[in-house]
Order: structure tokens, then C-alpha cells, then sequence
């Protein structure tokens, strides 16, 4: 496939955004058990809200670059029953909500008791809202990922594991910036968030590097034979029907080298999981904001190198039958 | 119900171009608006269109064979690329089966297309909506055309009628028929999109004869008794024919 940067920057920034969430949340949710001693002030909270909504904002943004019609992308809310594009273009704007109403209860600090679970827990506003921000978050998580991994031709795609890369790579990049924002804001919580960082890139290096090596043994299912019917073992095109290219010449090929391919592939994996592992750690021992922060920047930018790998490396059964323009 | 379809017979296509050019003809004069062209008399010329011929070389030379294999949407009877699209925009039809785009609600994300495995959606860049075949939907039901011409335009197009319209779920259909006796097949049936649209196959008429066939039994000068045959006192076809 044609990797396209409007879809390339949606789904890194999204994923940083929720990441970056579920951070906050895990560690509220973490110091509310007593499992973590320290927690941020209302204001931390409140900023570290505003830049994952500035995150999921750009992206959402980026996304409409990506329509021919962005004036009507309202309609696209219409088929969630059986479009997972459908489902995002849902999540996406409720997710928001919470994150924004998550940092206004913290600004606020709404943090009046509304009722006590079992002897001690008591839950206010600010739980409730994070806890359906949560659920949204993950239900956002598993629809971009069920975009790509629902369309069976693809096989490269067609796998769990695409969910949860998206899931743990998302986690990795905004545990990440959570590490690097609370050295700033909230230095009690840095080693909290950085932890989770460095498990989380493990955890999401292990599962694209299993994504890596299934795609590397899938046999493609059509063949030119099945494409065009005709049981030979030699078949050669020798037109596809017009010279200038189409549609279908640009949008399904990456247009680039085999051996630039497999560079950029080396490149995602030592960008968004070795050198960030390495920065992170370094930055943890050395309590250092700036190292944290470039741990980040690194990942991301790892990040934009595995979305476009990813879409690269997808090879669409329709190409058969573009193999020779004339 | 009824499924509309194409039934193109791949033995028969020369290859000319004369569907593509139709369609495009019909299809670009259309309510609907221009297929767009980009560079037409540019050295990169590019643009819309909704039926490509292409052309594939079987085997190695002399046992080649050219096949011409013209390739437009397939009107699936489960079709990937509905389910997917967020708007609405891409639906089958209840009535007649043909997989339509509705213009006004496209917006453009290419989503459907993905879906496909065919590659027969192509994306208008002017219009920047999602364009494919619709059966000429706006020719097959025009009471204002003689019936005869009440038929997609790529099918009157064809001037060696390897092109038959009609309805696959009729099975006294001349398309049904042709399915049926000439062995029509589906493209890459492995997915399980159940393409409307079937393919015949190239077929060659061939007339098997056997040795002994080319030998007269009887021969009463036995110049021809070189290969095993029948003992002469077994029957063969010339004593039943030769009186
Ligand atoms: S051929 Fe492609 S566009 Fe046409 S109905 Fe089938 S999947 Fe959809
Ligand atoms: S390009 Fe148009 S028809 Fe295709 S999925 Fe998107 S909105 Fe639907």
C-alpha cells in the first residue's frame, strides 16, 4: 500500500494522546489503591489532560487531509454497525470529551466523594469520568486497529497482532511523554511513568517483532493464476490497460526499493524500541528531563518509520494485476 | 432476486478497447458528472475510468497464448468493499444486485477501495469521490431507449459480443446458460466475495483421433498394417459401415 502521511500521523498522534491518558489515569488509579505513595497536583493533571487532547486534536486534524470530502465527513458516523472506520470516526470525538472533562474536573478538583465502593474506596467525579475514558480510550484503540486488521486481502494485516501493536505502541510513546512531562511537573511521579515506559516498549517490541516475523512467512492466497483464471504455471502481463498510471498504480504500491524498505524496517525497530530503551533508562537513573524528553522524540519519530512500514509492506491482491504497464 | 451481471468470454475478446472506450463515452456524459482526465495529451496522461482491458501472454514461446481480459467491478453477491464504508455510500441494491457509489455521500477516504481485491474502484481526483462500474444503471431501465439498447454500453460496444448482460440468478438467462455450458468461473474465488460477474474460459476445438483411426482394418493390400490394431476378426467400425 501507499503510505499516506494524513493516515500515518493520525494514528501516531492518536496513540500518543491515549497513551499519554491512560498514564494519568493508571497513576490516579495506582495512588487511589495506596500502590503508589506520591500524586500529581490538580494542575498537573489538568496540563497533562490538555496536551494528550492536543495530541488526539492534531491528529484528528491530519485525518482530514486524508478525505476527498472533508466538509462531509460528518455522514461517516452513519455504518457503525459494520465499519470499524465508522466506529473510530465515533470514539475518536467521545474519547476527547473525556479527556477534556478529565482535566476540567481536575482544574476544578471535583473531587467530592459521590459514593464509596465496598469499605474505603471512595469514588468521585474525576474516577468516573477517567474510568469512561479509559473504556473509550481501548474501544478507540482496538477500532483503529480493526480498520487495518478487518480486511482479510491484507494479509499483513489480517492478525490480532495488529490491534494490540497499535494498543502497546500508542501505551509506549505517551507513558513516555508522561515520564518526561511529570520530570517537569510532577518529579514524584517520573520514575512511576518511566517503569511502565520501559515495560510497555518491551511488551509492544515483542508483539511487532511477532507481527514482523508472521508476515515474513504468509504466502500470499491469490495468485495470478486465481486472479485471472487461467491454470498456467507461466503467466506474464504484458499490458494493464493504460500507460500514465491510475488510481490503482499509486495508491496500492510504495513505489520504493526492496533494500529502502528493509531500511526503513531497521530503522523502526532502533528508533522506536532500542534507542528510547536505552534514553528512558538512562534518564530514569540519571532523574534527567531532557533525556526523557528525547526518549520520546525519539519513539516518535520511530513511530512515524513503523506506520509507514506497516503500510508499505501491505500487499494488496489487486497489485497482480499491475505488474506491467506496457 | 435478481443479480445483474457481466459474462465476458475471454475466448472471443480480441482485445480492442471498444468496451473501454464506450463506457467511458456514457460514463463521462453522464448526470453523475465527468470520469476526470488528468494530462490527456500530456506525456503522463491518467484519469478515471470504470472498465480496463488488459493483456496477459500464458506459457512459453511457441506454446504461448494472449489473453485479453477485460476487468471492471464484479457486482459481488457478498461484497468486502460495502460493509466497510463509513458513510453509507458504497450499497448493493435490494432489486437488481448492482454495488453502486452514491456521490453525495462519499466522502473520498478510499476505504471501500481497500477493501476490494480487484482493484476496479478507482477515486475521481477532481470530484474526489469513489467511481466504479454501475451497470450503466442509467441505460438498463431508460423506457425511453428501444429495448434492445436497454443494455450497458460496453455490452453494445463489443464487436465480437464477448460481452453478455443479463441475470446470473436466472437460470434460463442467456448468462446462466453461458455459465452453465461454457464453464464460467469466478476471479481469485478464495475470498469468498462470490464475484456476479463470471469469466469463460479460452477454449479450443479439438477433434482426438486414434491411430487406428487413421488406418483402414479392412485394407485388403495390408500396406497400413504397421501399428498393433484389432485382429481382423474382431468387429470394427468398418464392417458395420462398409456394406
Ligand atoms: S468487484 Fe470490488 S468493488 Fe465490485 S462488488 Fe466486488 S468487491 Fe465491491
Ligand atoms: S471512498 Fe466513499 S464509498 Fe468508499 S468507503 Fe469512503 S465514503 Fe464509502
Amino acid at each position: 500500500m501507499h503510505p499516506a502521511f494524513s493516515v500515518i500521523f493520525l494514528t501516531t498522534l492518536i496513540g500518543v494522546g491515549q497513551g499519554l491518558f491512560l498514564a494519568l489515569y493508571t497513576g490516579q488509579v495506582y495512588a487511589l489503591f495506596h500502590v503508589l505513595s506520591a500524586e500529581g497536583d490538580r494542575q498537573f493533571y489538568a496540563v497533562g489532560s490538555l496536551i494528550a487532547l492536543a495530541f488526539l486534536i492534531a491528529g484528528l486534524v491530519s485525518s482530514f487531509f486524508h478525505l476527498g470530502h472533508p466538509e462531509r465527513a460528518w455522514r461517516s458516523a452513519a455504518q457503525w454497525r459494520t465499519s470499524w472506520l465508522s466506529r473510530e470516526v465515533i470514539v475518536l470525538p467521545a474519547f476527547m470529551a473525556c479527556v477534556f472533562g478529565y482535566g476540567v474536573a481536575h482544574y476544578f478538583g471535583w473531587n467530592v466523594p459521590l459514593f464509596t465502593l465496598g469499605e474505603t474506596l471512595q469514588v468521585d467525579l474525576i474516577m468516573l469520568i477517567g474510568a469512561a475514558g479509559t473504556l473509550l480510550c481501548f474501544a478507540l484503540f482496538v477500532s483503529t486497529g480493526m480498520i487495518y486488521a478487518c480486511l482479510r486481502f491484507l494479509q499483513e494485516w489480517h492478525t490480532p497482532l495488529t490491534v494490540s501493536n497499535f494498543i502497546l505502541l500508542g501505551g509506549a510513546s505517551g507513558f513516555a511523554l508522561a515520564a518526561a512531562f511529570a520530570a517537569l511537573a510532577a518529579p514524584a511521579l517520573t520514575g512511576f511513568y518511566g517503569k511502565w515506559a520501559l515495560i510497555i516498549t518491551v511488551l509492544a517490541f515483542i508483539s511487532r517483532t511477532a507481527s514482523l516475523v508472521r508476515n515474513h512467512k504468509l504466502k500470499p492466497k491469490s495468485t495470478l493464476q486465481s486472479a485471472i483464471g487461467v491454470r498456467h504455471k507461466v503467466i506474464a502481463q504484458k499490458s494493464q490497460g493504460f500507460m500514465g498510471g491510475s488510481f490503482n498504480t499509486r495508491e496500492f504500491f510504495h513505489g520504493k526499493s526492496a533494500s529502502a524498505l528493509r531500511s526503513v524496517k531497521w530503522l523502526f525497530i532502533a528508533l522506536t524500541f532500542a534507542l528510547p530503551f536505552v534514553l528512558l533508562a538512562w534518564g530514569l537513573s540519571d532523574n534527567t528531563a531532557s533525556l526523557l524528553l528525547l526518549a520520546f522524540l525519539v519513539q516518535y519519530a520511530g513511530l512515524i518509520a513503523e506506520r509507514w512500514f506497516f503500510f508499505a509492506q501491505a500487499n494488496h491482491p489487486q497489485n497482480l494485476y499491475y505488474q506491467t504497464i506496457s | 432476486m435478481t443479480q445483474l451481471a457481466l459474462v465476458i468470454d475471454l475466448n472471443v475478446c480480441v482485445g480492442c478497447h471498444a468496451c473501454v472506450t464506450n463506457c467511458k463515452e456514457w460514463n463521462t456524459s453522464g448526470m453523475a458528472g465527468p470520469l476526470s482526465d488528468f494530462n490527456p495529451y500530456g506525456a503522463e496522461p491518467t484519469g478515471t475510468f470504470l472498465n480496463r482491458v488488459q493483456t496477459f501472454e500464458v506459457g512459453t514461446f511457441p506454446n504461448t497464448e494472449t489473453v485479453h481480459f477485460p476487468k471492471s467491478c464484479l457486482h459481488c453477491e457478498e461484497p468486502p468493499c460495502v460493509p466497510v464504508c463509513p458513510t453509507g455510500a458504497s450499497y448493493k441494491r435490494k432489486e437488481d444486485g448492482i454495488v453502486l457509489v452514491d456521490y453525495d455521500k462519499c466522502i473520498g477516504c478510499k476505504y471501500c477501495s481497500w477493501a476490494c481485491p480487484y482493484g476496479v474502484r478507482e477515486i475521481d481526483e477532481k470530484q474526489k469521490v469513489m467511481k466504479k462500474c454501475t451497470l450503466c444503471v442509467d441505460r438498463i431501465y431508460d423506457m425511453g431507449l428501444p429495448e434492445k439498447e436497454r443494455k450497458p454500453a460496453c455490452v453494445l460496444a463489443c464487436p465480437t459480443s464477448a460481452r453478455l448482460f443479463g441475470d446470473v440468478h436466472d437460470p434460463e438467462s442467456a448468462v446462466s446458460v453461458a455459465i452453465r455450458d461454457s464453464s464460467g468461473y469466478p476471479l481469485m474465488p478464495e475470498w469468498g466475495t462470490k464475484p456476479s460477474n463470471h469469466y469463460l474460459p479460452r477454449r479450443k476445438t479439438q477433434l482426438r483421433i486414434h491411430d487406428d483411426e487413421l488406418v483402414r482394418a479392412d485394407n485388403p493390400l495390408k500396406k497400413e498394417r504397421l501399428l498393433p490394431k484389432p485382429d481382423k476378426s474382431e468387429p470394427s467400425l468398418d464392417d458395420v459401415t462398409s456394406w
